[in-house]
């Protein structure tokens, strides 16, 4: 059959899809920005900028040699122009000569935009008790809470205060779980990263309210290397939620993060991710590349690391938010919504590294595509020889909106220890016919009823959200998946 | 029953689906506070009418029209005609994995509200009503939180049906073979759920295959339908009448 000739249209549909990013627009605020281009100058630049102590520098250096002799990774399921890294402008911070204290510091017009992004800091991070340390291009310019978060020794701040603040943190714990040789962009990452966040939660804590970041790519052509360190010590316990929007921009922009978490003895890490960044339009043009590199370390016992992501913005996702299960029973979670329209491209999953004994993975992914977008899962489940009884259980759906999408299932299973136990289950479905008549008979418009057929979907995922976040998410879906049926 | 004032009309339709005409010009009142029973063979076209009804994509209208409130069905689209009152009970309720009975209901009940111009409805007054109709419908509470239909059995997706008319409070309800797949115990269920919308302004089709269904909702009219039209029509004496006998007296007729 030809599927030209067997797409089924609705005008009413398309028009939703065709909707423009709802975030695109740009902030004009004077920004100082280093020339495009990438060498060792440019790294001794970014980090006498940033103030920073000598160690620091030097793994910069060492990250930029290593980077400089790796070829850039092919591997995965996508289709992606080629990237010049001597065009990107590796360093962008809206000029401010000295850091705000306080929110009444803050350059109006930044706030404006988090208005526009839906984040009046003063307000709605009160009401909904969340701390927003809002990064805007590379440098932190807000921090709330702090105080509250203080007196609970939580530490919560931008990567470069933790630099001044906590050198001795910074030098114990960064790179060790994802190291600078990792990969490709990691050691990008580890060169040139300008900015992020760092959590520190300490032994017995739990931390008093939702720690959440808000990422924004503002400046045009510059690559956004955020680098976050989240470390929970014993019996700690911190839910970390980080969401973004970007405004339109013609170019790719690429943007390669790395994100570590450390859960030591009894401590508990959930990482949660709503990530809309613009896809490009209709025809795939523009769009941001999302390279991320997100690794947790369950390094203690009874230690348990859990990703969440939404997935739904970007015109390439390629990431994979992995645990490391190092100590004896620790559990490493990860629930997944990866949503792709349009000519987007998701190729994401997990890792789950079975070291200790009695360790427990769970894998819950939701793939959903439209129109010409392409959905991969590839995860990895490995059991090591001294992983005694340890378990995990993996469930892979893929759900395809039209016939023109695709979606794609990569699982690799390797068990070295007889006594553990592995599930998976995978599933491929469609919107049918017959749901959207049932739901248009019970009077609902199409729109709303493919809104909440996906819902049903991602019903698993979207319960792991902390609440406030949930509804958002839901919207988020209805928002960009509406998509032709078929 | 001539004083009565006419809710559904239908005048020489023709229906098909794909190439095949399955309706032939079709001649259907029902007055509002009448229940009429529609019986007949294997593809004689009733569930067809259902369909006709309903406004399903699959079903083309050729020929005639209908009527509902006065109002020309054929240039609603199928979410509309449900707003306006119109309930299809499905032969084969259809699972939407994941999506809770109760979030679903509330949708549609919002979007019927929504139609009228009326606010939402209240969240404590939802989940009292679901659940005391659930309860008359011998559904657990347990199953408002599953998914539409998700894993249910035969008898228990039709008490769902039952459960969605009585929340939703159509003006007129397509009961499509809602008996077919049900014990006994069931059967009475579902007719109790019926009976209880029944009233002065509210009127029901109900297609079956047996007169079992009958015996607890006493159907005003009684119709047989074959090759696509009404070749018989009747009380609820014809009902009784065909299960003795079976169609062949009519059909060869």
């Amino acid at each position: 059959m030809d599927p030209d000739n067997n797409q089924v249209s609705n005008p009413e549909i398309d028009n939703l899809i065709e909707k423009s990013y709802e975030y695109g627009f740009t902030t004009d605020i004077e920004s100082e920005t280093i020339a495009p281009g990438l060498n060792e100058d440019v790294i001794r630049l970014i980090s006498k900028k940033k103030g920073e102590p000598q160690f620091l520098l030097d793994w910069r250096l060492k990250a930029f040699r290593h980077w400089s002799k790796l070829k850039e990774p092919e591997w995965g399921q996508l289709n992606i122009e080629k990237i010049n890294y001597q065009a990107i402008s590796y360093f962008s911070a809206p000029k401010l000569e000295n850091a705000p204290k306080s929110l009444d510091e803050v350059d109006p017009k930044l706030l404006e935009t988090y208005d526009k992004l839906g984040i009046p800091l003063h307000e709605r991070a009160k009401l909904a008790g969340v701390a927003v340390d809002a990064v805007f291009d590379s440098v932190s310019v807000a921090t709330t809470f702090k105080k509250k978060l203080l007196e609970a020794g939580v530490i919560f701040s931008s990567f470069s205060e933790a630099v001044k603040d906590h050198p001795e943190l910074i030098k114990k714990y960064l790179g060790k779980v994802v190291p600078y040789r990792d990969n490709y962009f990691a050691a990008l990452n580890a060169a040139v990263f300008t900015d992020g966040s760092f959590v520190y939660i300490p032994k017995g804590v739990r931390c008093p309210m939702e720690l959440s970041t808000y990422f924004r790519i503002n400046e045009a052509n510059t690559g956004q290397f955020e680098r976050t360190l989240i470390v929970a010590d014993e019996g700690s316990h911190v839910s970390y939620l980080e969401g973004c929007t970007a405004p339109m921009r013609d170019e790719n922009q690429l943007h390669a993060a790395v994100v570590e978490l450390v859960a030591l003895d009894d401590a508990e890490i959930k990482y949660s991710t709503v990530q809309n960044w613009y896809p490009g339009d209709e025809n795939g043009k523009g769009g941001i590349y999302n390279f991320v590199t997100k690794r947790g370390d369950c390094r203690g016992n009874n230690s348990k690391i859990s990703w969440t992501q939404i997935e739904t913005g970007s015109s390439v996702t390629w990431k994979y938010p992995s645990c490391l299960l190092r100590g004896d029973n620790s559990i490493g979670e990860f629930y997944s919504i990866a949503l792709s329209n349009h000519h987007q491209q998701a190729d994401t999953g997990t890792k789950m590294i079975h070291l200790g004994k009695n360790t427990k993975s769970k894998i819950i992914s939701k793939g959903i595509s439209a129109k010409k977008a392409q959905n991969t899962y590839r995860g990895l489940v490995t059991i090591a020889k001294n992983a005694d009884h340890s378990r995990n259980y993996t469930q892979c759906d893929s759900l395809l909106i039209g016939d023109k999408c695709g979606a794609h299932t990569f699982p690799s299973i390797g068990v070295n220890n007889s006594s553990s136990i592995l599930e998976h289950e995978a599933t491929t479905s469609k919107i049918s016919d017959d749901q959207l008549f049932y739901c248009m008979q019970r009077g609902i418009n199409e729109e709303d009823a493919i809104g909440l057929i996906i819902s049903g979907f991602c019903k698993e995922v979207l319960n792991e959200l902390p609440m406030e976040f949930a509804v958002e998410a839901r919207a988020l879906l209805q928002v960009n998946l509406e998509g032709a049926v078929g | 029953m001539s004083t009565k004032k006419t809710l559904l009309s239908i005048e020489n339709l023709d229906a098909s689906i794909g190439d095949k005409n399955i309706i032939k010009n079709l001649n259907l009142k029902i007055h509002y506070g009448e229940t009429h029973a529609i019986m007949g063979p294997n593809g004689s076209g009733k569930s067809t009418l259902a369909k006709a009804l309903a406004g399903h994509p699959d079903c083309k209208i050729t020929k005639g029209t209908i009527h509902f409130k006065n109002i020309d069905l054929l240039t609603l689209p199928v979410e509309e005609r449900s707003n306006e009152g119109l309930f299809l009970g499905f032969q084969y309720p259809i699972e939407i994995p994941g999506l809770s009975n109760s979030v679903f209901l509330k949708a549609a009940i919002n979007a019927k509200n929504k139609y009228q111009k009326l606010n939402d409805v209240s969240a404590t007054d939802f989940i009292k009503e679901l659940k005391q109709k659930a309860d008359m419908m011998g559904i657990n509470q347990s199953f408002l939180s599953r998914g539409v239909n998700e894993g249910y059995s035969g008898g228990e997706k039709k008490r769902n049906e039952i459960l969605q008319m009585l929340m939703l409070k159509p003006t007129l309800s397509v009961l499509d073979e809602t008996d077919s797949g049900l014990d006994i115990d069931s059967m009475k269920i579902v007719s109790k759920g019926i009976n209880s919308m029944l009233g002065e302004d509210t009127s029901s089709i109900v297609i079956t295959h047996y007169e079992r269904l009958l015996q607890y909702i006493k159907p005003d009219v009684v119709h047989v339908f074959h090759n696509g039209r009404i070749i018989k029509s009747g009380d609820y004496m014809l009902a009784r009448e065909l299960e003795e006998k079976g169609y062949e007296w009519l059909t060869n007729e």
